[in-house]
């Protein structure tokens, strides 16, 4: 039996669909059957970030409304056999899915596969309620700004009120100089905020927006920074411990020393 | 029934007088015997207002009845009621004061958007997060970060205060006071306490040990009996 999982920000824009398709990836290249859903209906874009877009016949509406069987909506990733995306409706009627809709298909899902990622809309309006209803655990993404840190905020305090897991933290698009200068939020500072755990961080890498752009989720990358950060990540999904990545390498030897000793104190 | 004995006593004190009703007899009689009483004490009309001290004993009074009590003693002598006092109140009444003098604990994170409301004191033990709003009757007391909006004081008592462990709110409301952060960002403060400065006329922060000595009553039950 697998367990689904669901991706929420609250705010628009922090990147819900690229961890999405890059955790499903990561978690694919381990091994693991994954079925990735996206649930933002009339704005769909997880099948353009997986690059399979041009596959897609029936979505998750025509299974809804009865059009097809689930089996005809699911995608089948190009690069995995054990990868596959449930699509968004582009034009159909987004009443038409519904909580109870949603548990449905994630539980007809679930015996098939080891994971299931959900991608979940902006807001808190009916899309975030359809896409919390089919999940167990839920992954709160958000980025070192403070908009995006009180929207978690919200996200978090609604998410309590369901019945799933304490949902987990990642702090995406960290910018390296602009943390150090003061200028970003620390990570440390938003986790304290939020209260929850801290389930990764994603550094800021231009390659991910190539990687979007070329359909290939940056994950599939052997080592840039973030396609590390994203496997690592997959990695505590799947219990193992890793370590955080240290995104202060590019610092002296002088002002680590100095960290050193100052958080000893 | 109650033979000779008196069911109104009265007694002159330095405060004026004193009315012990006995609480064992019917309204109606108490009330006959206070329209005798009243009739057979003449009080010369160019004298002063004489203050008047109701002791009810163990009777509960309804609205309707203390009016006619209040109705009779004013208006037949110059007499003015000071007090009325009674042992008892209804369960709804004891509980409603409880529930004002109650200090609740409560453990969570109140969040962006959520609103924690209580009757009473409240002492919240966690944060409460830009965005969320913690409001209370009495007091409130923070042992956490207190980054969003409290309202202490919140049916009109000026005297109630706001202390957290870290203070670094968005708004401070006391009663009808509400002061703001300022716009430029800020450091906040440990261990101190929001309250209203009689003569300023405005909510300050201050230590926390000051504040306790503006504000002695700050715990005592006795404070809470004469709010509630």
């Amino acid at each position: 039996m697998g367990e689904a999982i669901v991706i929420t920000s609250g705010k628009g824009g922090v990147g819900k669909t690229t961890t999405s398709a890059n955790l499903g990836t990561a978690l694919a290249l381990m091994e693991k059957k994954v079925c990735l859903i996206d649930t933002d209906i009339g704005l769909r874009n997880l099948d353009v970030v997986m690059g399979l877009e041009n596959r897609i016949i029936y979505d998750i509406i025509d299974v809804i409304v009865g059009r097809c069987a689930l089996k005809q909506a699911l995608i089948k990733d190009k690069r995995f056999d054990h990868l596959y995306l449930l699509p968004a409706a582009q034009t159909s009627d987004k009443t038409d899915l519904t909580p109870d809709g949603m548990e449905k298909i994630v539980a007809e899902l679930k015996p098939e596969f080891d994971y299931i990622i959900i991608d979940c809309p902006a807001g808190i309006e009916q899309g975030y309620k359809n896409a919390v209803a089919g999940a167990d655990k839920a992954i709160v993404v958000t980025t070192p700004e403070k908009p995006s840190v009180r929207d978690a905020d919200r996200i978090i305090g609604l998410l309590e009120q369901e019945d799933i897991e304490p949902p987990k933290l990642i702090v995406n698009r960290i910018r390296n100089h602009m943390v150090q200068e003061g200028d970003m939020l620390e990570v440390d500072e938003i986790v304290q905020v939020l209260s929850i755990d801290l389930l990764g961080i994603v550094l800021d890498d231009d390659e991910v927006i190539k990687a979007s752009n070329h359909g290939e989720p940056v994950a599939f990358q052997p080592n840039t920074k973030a396609s590390i950060a994203y496997r690592n990540i997959a990695r505590r999904i799947l219990g193992e411990s890793v370590p955080l990545m240290s995104f202060e390498s590019e610092k002296g030897m002088f002002s680590r020393l100095k960290k050193l000793f100052s958080k000893s104190k | 029934m109650i033979g000779n004995k008196q069911i109104i006593t009265i007694k002159g004190t330095r405060e004026g007088l004193s009315l012990h009703m006995d609480d064992a007899c019917s309204f109606e009689e108490l009330i006959k015997e206070l329209e005798e009483k009243l009739a057979a004490n003449r009080i010369d009309s160019a004298d002063h207002l004489v203050g008047v001290h109701i002791q009810l004993g163990n009777r509960y009074l309804y609205k309707e009845q203390e009016e006619i009590l209040r109705k009779m003693i004013t208006s037949k002598q110059r007499l003015k009621i000071e007090s009325i006092h009674s042992d008892v109140i209804t369960k709804q009444a004891a509980n409603e004061w409880k529930e004002e003098a109650e200090v609740k604990a409560v453990s969570r994170v109140v969040r962006s958007g959520q609103v924690l409301e209580v009757k009473g004191d409240l002492l919240l033990l966690g944060d409460v997060n830009p965005g969320g709003c913690v409001t209370a009757t009495g007091n409130i007391f923070v042992m956490g970060n207190l980054l969003g909006i409290a309202h202490a004081g919140k049916d009109g008592n000026a005297d109630a205060v706001i202390a957290a462990s870290y203070m670094n709110p968005t708004q401070l409301r006391i009663a009808d006071y509400i002061s703001r952060a300022p716009d430029h960002e800020t450091d906040g403060v440990y261990m101190e306490c929001g309250h209203i400065d009689d003569e300023q006329e405005k909510i300050i922060i201050d230590r926390l040990q000051a504040v306790i000595r503006k504000r002695p009553g700050i715990s005592s039950f006795e404070r809470r009996m004469l709010n509630g």
